[in-house]
């Protein structure tokens, strides 16, 4: 299977390639992808220099421009298409129908690959995008449970990458305006969920209290560890329960169940994390290279080691396993 | 010469889980006394509910069409299981009715039928727009937090399209397959007791600061703020807009459609009209803040002068 790495700088980029990934992913530094971060992301000469680099390793380069266009500013995801497409991306991962349109329309030879973020959960979903643009690779969304997803490799004909280690999302990618309610910035038009321009933190007492927008995320009494306030895993009150109402703040790990996912057809393994330090990529990567070529008895000591890299976060199978709902 | 504007009504799917018989008399009385002209009905939530409405589908169906209203049925918004995929399929190949697409897949198998677009497919700009058109879309509901400025570009981008907004309801924000609603009263999605049903206008989501920031339904997360775009009817109307989506909550919603109406035909002032919606349904605060590219929570003043278009543009 194929190892799916991601870099938010060309210091990461290259760590990934030497850490032995199948293929990096990166975006433009600008909205058109969906970590819009500051002080992350690609200029164009950057691109060109990682491609060119990852090429001598013979490691795949993908380009994430996987935000909606904002209409009436086209030229902006456009321009972004048409220079990945010249600086030698090997696939370009795309959301918004009307950008796939103009891809397909303007570079058929280019390859495409589905966005987690167009929420393609299912085989017919799968076939209308493979029929109208011709996609070549569906990034599933994580609300699909492992039979869920051999099912559908069943049913379609183009190959499958699936999100197995790094940042988890609660709600259904693509398809969440949580983000925009609360700060005005949203995944889908901004690039960004939950941002750090719009985040505070503030002592209440012997509490510190996390706030997005006008709204507390979550309190932490003295000693607890303050996390990042991302709106669907704050703490929330309902009714008189109080608790974190969508999710802990977990990250992702289905890495046990790599075995089942090769089985169930899937063809390549997406690491989230473009907003990380490149030491943890290169960490990441090379751990989940060995555990992947590893057999079942040597894997755990792999990835115990891998879990250490969770910062102490818990982590979770998420919608893999069925009894996450 | 350009035609004279038109405004119409359009009714949303009922998102909440009500029961058969509840559900069944909201359209009656929709059928009755609403000056709504299109009605789109139908689970759009959560597959596990639909046998709460089926037994009155027929009936309802009946009652809104004998009173001259416009049915499309809307299909599910997400679709992972067999049985799911299966019961789109089934909607597409039998339905006499249009269908309102609400997911990729409803999408993909109605490709030549006319068809209707619903505000949970992402339609952010003309181009978009032109394509699900051509290959059969006859409408598209805009997603809520579109801003005016994207509206505006979308509608004058795609002029072979009737395009509807979202102008009154708790705003669908995002849609899990994990099932909150359930989890809150230690239920799992697979065991959930429809839960949900106990909560007619959604279930609220505080903060840990008492503020109420969100409400549960289902698998869904919604606004608990109510979108009103009210004011914002004669710019919407200028812009090219043919229809406002009226999302049903649990409340007076014959009289919330006659204020859209009567704010829509100039007989009312939009101050007015806020001032009686606030009345038929109490104790949610308006919102509007999406359409000025603002926090979606949030609440604008229109500008003097969109506040009273009604001179400029007519009910049909």
């Amino acid at each position: 299977m194929e190892l799916i790495c991601p870099a938010g700088t060309p210091a990461a980029f290259r760590e990934a390639v030497d850490a032995g990934a199948d293929a990096v992913y990166c975006g433009f530094r600008d909205e058109t992808n969906a970590r819009n971060f500051p002080g992350l992301n690609f200029s164009r000469d950057e691109l060109k220099t990682a491609i060119a680099y990852a090429r001598r390793h013979k490691v795949m380069t993908f380009v994430a421009i996987n935000t909606f266009m904002r209409a009436g500013q086209e030229k902006l995801w456009h321009d972004a298409v048409d220079d990945a497409v010249r600086l030698g991306a090997d696939a370009l991962i795309l959301a918004d129908f009307g950008l796939m349109a103009y891809t397909a329309e303007r570079h058929p030879q280019q390859r495409l690959h589905v966005s987690v973020q167009a929420s393609a959960s299912n085989a017919d979903a799968v076939k209308f995008l493979v029929e109208t643009f011709g996609a070549k690779r569906v990034v599933l969304p994580r609300i699909l449970t492992i039979p869920d997803v051999a099912r559908l490799a069943r049913q379609i004909s183009c190959e499958i990458e699936v999100f197995v280690f790094g940042g988890l999302c609660v709600m259904a990618e693509g398809r969440c305006s949580l983000s925009s309610y609360a700060t005005g910035k949203s995944p889908n038009m901004n690039g960004v969920c939950s941002p750090a321009s719009h985040v505070r933190y503030r002592e209440d007492g012997s509490e510190l209290v996390s706030e997005l927008g006008d709204y507390t995320i979550n309190r932490f009494p003295a000693g607890e560890a303050a996390g990042y306030p991302t709106l669907c895993k704050g703490r929330f009150d309902i009714a008189e329960e109080r608790g974190y109402a969508f999710e802990d703040p977990v990250s992702l790990d289905v890495m046990d169940h790599i075995d089942a996912l090769r089985d169930a057809g899937v063809g390549a393994l997406k690491i989230e994390g473009r907003q990380r330090g490149k030491a943890y990529v290169a960490e990441v990567v090379s751990v989940m290279r060995r555990a992947v070529a590893a057999d079942a008895t040597e894997r755990p000591a792999l990835l115990s080691r891998l879990r250490r890299l969770s910062e102490g976060q818990k982590t979770t199978s998420g919608a893999y396993e069925k009894r996450w709902r | 010469m350009p035609a004279t504007p038109h405004l119409s009504l359009s009714l949303g799917p009922v998102l909440y889980l009500w029961d058969g018989p509840k559900w069944r008399d909201f359209y009656f009385r929709i059928a009755d006394e609403a000056p709504v002209d299109h009605v789109t009905l139908g689970e759009a939530v959560c597959s596990k509910r639909l046998h709460f409405i089926e037994p009155h589908v027929a009936e309802v169906i009946e009652r809104l069409e004998a009173a001259g209203k416009k049915v499309s049925l809307a299909s599910l918004a997400l679709v992972t299981l067999e049985r799911e995929s299966q019961l789109v399929r089934g909607l597409v190949r039998d339905s006499i009715h249009p269908i309102e697409a609400n997911d990729l897949s409803a999408l993909g198998l109605l490709a030549g039928k006319p068809h209707s677009i619903g505000p949970l497919i992402n339609v952010y700009n003309g181009a978009t727009a032109r394509l699900l058109a051509s290959r059969g879309a006859t409408s598209i509901c805009l997603p809520p937090e579109l801003p005016m400025a994207s509206v505006s570009e979308i509608v004058r981008d795609a002029p072979d399209v009737a395009f509807e907004i979202f102008g009154f309801g708790r705003v669908p924000l995002a849609i899990s397959a994990r099932c909150a609603h359930a989890r809150s009263k230690g239920l799992v999605k697979d065991n959930c007791q429809f839960i949900c049903g106990d909560d007619s206008d959604g279930l609220i989501v505080e903060t840990l600061d008492r503020q109420p920031f969100l409400v549960l339904n289902g698998v869904q997360t919604m606004s608990h703020t109510c979108q009103s775009l009210l004011q914002e009817l004669a710019d919407l109307t200028a812009a090219g807009i043919s229809r406002i989506r009226l999302s049903p909550q649990d409340c007076d919603m014959v009289t919330v459609a006659r204020i859209y109406e009567s704010v829509a035909a100039g007989l009312m002032s939009a101050a007015e009209g806020l001032a009686r919606l606030v009345a038929a349904y109490p104790g949610v605060p308006l919102s509007n803040g999406f359409h000025y590219g603002q926090t979606g929570a949030s609440w604008i003043e229109a500008p003097a002068g969109a506040r009273n278009g009604g001179e400029r543009w007519q009910m049909r």
